[in-house]
């Protein structure tokens, strides 16, 4: 598994995308630094782009790597390799990927503006950590898309479509669901809608490290409250730990039954 | 001639009531402050010095000044009131007060003013007491320097710091004031300066007016409180150059105006509050280059708001700048900075050539669910607040800033 791994992300580094997307979260953080010279702002500014980004690219990216190194896989498999093996490794090296590409693109340039001596180092770590999850999670369900349909433009469609769900339908529906059951208590459920949606949970993470006068009101209040303690931060980190291992359990399922 | 003999007749007056000093401390032969202010006449000067008093309200029907040396400390003995005033021109400076328990049939003060002209109370410390300063009745008073300490819990068993009922031409400055219910409370007073002080995290509010007119309000300072200022049923109040700051919670204003007409809103800060400026049923209102700088709501009108006027103020980075929950009659924006504004300048008079408005489609839903809050700064929301922009539908026509300022309004 681990020479797959390493040829999995040999082959990803020496692929021109990878190049343009580190080089396309350069361009844009240097850019923000330079126009607002402070590193609030180009957090901000950075966290809004990343949040929708992100899972798009990581959608985008698993997806097509998987049917352009279809080929390959199938030559792997001749092999006596073990198949679970072989589906980690290729999925690793390209997550490994795209996370390296983030943490060279956003985190070596506010890393040289000095961010780890301000007072923002906690947002940045936790913008680093909430891209990387998010990256991780939707080229993991891009992976699974893949392998589903073997037609690509099926897959892709179905990728953007997915992605298109959690990052914009999923808020209307809550949305929708909020309105109709307004006359009801709603804390809980609203708690529950964004825990389990990683786009959300990740924004409403950064959003109430950004400024706490965005969170306001009652609901505002209950959110912090039960987001910024001890058993919020569990929750946290179980629907993050249950987004990877459930799409992982599916993973290895699908490969060892794949036929192709 | 005449004048002479004025004079003369001054002097012997002046010699007649020559002012002596009566020393207490507990070494001294006078040992307790009940014994100085018997021997005391009106003019004397009590000086109590270093060390503890254990005092039962102690009544001053004379006119005396009443000074702390090297702060002693005066404890209620029995939870009641320390000083009760009743005489005109007395002064309270220098002593720390501890000890007034919390009663809930008597309103217990430290110092209390009873009907009285020209009194000064400065540079004391009130630690612990259910109500700090209470004035009843009081005119031509002042209140400067004073600590004022409390360790309110609940809002139902706890008392204001400086509290004034029915009173004229007070002047309270240089305060301190923290761990009340309000910090100052002001009820039927009229014609008062309140200047320089520093109310913060208290229950309620930081200040309280109510039924109060022409009062003046300058440089102070307000942070962490339930609500930072609340003016309710008053008229031709000022409220100039001071700072509202962190008052923030689930119902937390900056400044909370309620049935008050004619007041002047000037030169405020009004910096991370969850409501900047809350406004219901207020009239005939100037608000006039404050900034507004990181608030969840920066004005938040609900219904029967008349003829104010917002112009050359700064919104800076709040989460949603405006919110009007009814229609609003006769009321103006103009020339105020908004950092959202995305708008053009092309005939470079400094003013935007496209009117911003600054009610959204999200704060509308926001205020129809609240839970709705979740969803900020989402992508859905930007959405939605985009299509609402190009054709509003929702969100009041005529609320908005026909000439927004390019640059921060100095």
């Amino acid at each position: 598994m681990k020479y797959i791994l390493k040829y999995s992300f040999y082959e990803m580094v020496r692929s021109k995308w990878a190049y343009i997307y580190t080089g396309f979260y350069l361009c844009v953080t240097f850019a923000l630094y330079l126009l607002s010279n402070d590193l609030d702002k180009t957090l901000i500014s950075l966290s809004n782009i990343t949040l929708a980004l992100t899972p798009l690219i990581g959608i985008l990216f698993g997806t097509s790597y998987y049917y352009s190194s279809k080929e390959f896989l199938q030559l792997l498999l001749s092999q006596p390799i073990s198949r679970w093996h072989l589906f980690l490794g290729m999925y690793g090296g390209m997550a490994i990927t795209l996370c390296v590409s983030i943490l060279i693109g956003i985190g070596l340039p506010l890393i040289s503006f000095g961010i780890l001596s301000s007072a923002s180092v906690n947002l940045f770590l936790l913008l680093m950590t909430m891209a990387c999850t998010l990256s991780v999670i939707f080229s993991l369900i891009a992976f699974l898309i893949a392998m589903q349909f073997d037609d690509k433009v099926k897959g892709l469609s179905i990728s953007i479509f997915i992605w298109l769900f959690f990052a914009i339908l999923y808020d209307g529906f809550t949305l929708l669901l909020l309105f109709l059951f307004k006359d009801y208590p709603l804390d809980k459920f609203t708690i529950g809608a964004v825990i389990t949606n990683p786009i959300d949970l990740a924004r409403i993470l950064i959003t109430m490290n950004l400024d706490v006068s965005a969170m306001m009101g009652y609901t505002g209040a209950v959110m912090s409250k039960f987001l910024g303690k001890g058993i919020g931060m569990v929750v946290i980190t179980i629907s993050l730990i249950l987004w990877t291992l459930i799409p992982l359990g599916l993973l290895k399922q699908m490969g060892i039954k794949k036929d192709f | 001639m005449k004048a002479t003999i004025g004079l003369l007749i001054l002097f012997f007056l002046k010699l007649s009531t020559h002012a002596r000093t009566i020393v207490t401390c507990p070494e001294c032969p006078i040992k307790s402050v009940h014994e100085a202010y018997d021997l005391a006449q009106n003019c004397d000067s009590i000086i109590i010095k270093k060390g503890q008093y254990q005092i039962d309200n102690l009544i001053v029907k004379k006119q005396i000044a009443i000074l702390g040396y090297e702060n002693p400390r005066l404890i209620s003995k029995s939870g009641g009131e320390i000083l009760t005033i009743a005489s005109n021109n007395v002064s309270v400076s220098g002593i720390i007060f501890k000890g007034v328990k919390t009663n809930f049939l008597k309103e217990n003060a430290a110092i209390h003013i009873l009907k009285v002209k020209d009194f000064e109370i400065s540079n004391n410390v009130f630690e612990e007491c259910f109500f700090g300063i209470y004035v009843e009745k009081g005119k031509r008073g002042s209140i400067h320097g004073n600590n004022i300490y409390g360790n309110a819990k609940v809002e139902a068993d706890s008392g204001n710091g400086i509290h004034a009922w029915y009173c004229d031409s007070l002047e309270i400055y240089n305060n301190n004031i923290r761990g009340h219910r309000d910090g100052i409370y002001f009820e039927f007073v009229n014609n008062s300066k309140i200047y320089n002080n520093r109310s913060f995290e208290n229950l309620r509010y930081g200040l309280h007016f109510m039924f109060s007119n022409d009062d003046q309000y300058t440089r102070n300072t307000f942070e962490n409180n339930g609500v930072g200022v609340a003016v309710m049923f008053s008229r031709r109040i000022k409220m100039l150059e001071n700072i509202f700051i962190r008052n923030w919670g689930h119902a937390a204003y900056g400044l909370l105006l309620k049935e008050i007409y004619d007041a002047e809103i000037i030169k405020n800060t009004f910096k991370e509050n969850t409501v900047g400026v809350f406004v219901e049923g207020s009239n005939r209102i100037n608000y006039q280059r404050n900034d507004f700088i990181r608030n969840g709501y920066a004005i938040k009108f609900s219904g029967g708001c008349e003829s104010n006027r917002i112009s050359y103020n700064n919104f800076l980075h709040n989460s949603l700048d405006m919110l009007v929950s009814s229609k609003l009659l006769d009321n103006s924006l103009s020339q105020n900075y908004w950092s959202e504004y995305a708008g053009y300048d092309l005939d470079k008079n400094g003013n935007g050539d496209i009117p911003y408005y600054p009610v959204k489609l999200y704060s509308y839903i926001l205020n129809q669910v609240p839970e709705s809050v979740v969803l900020m700064r989402s992508l859905f929301v930007e959405i939605v607040n985009f299509s609402e922009k190009i054709s509003p539908q929702f969100t009041p026509k005529d609320v908005f800033d026909a000439s927004p300022k390019m640059t921060i309004n100095q």
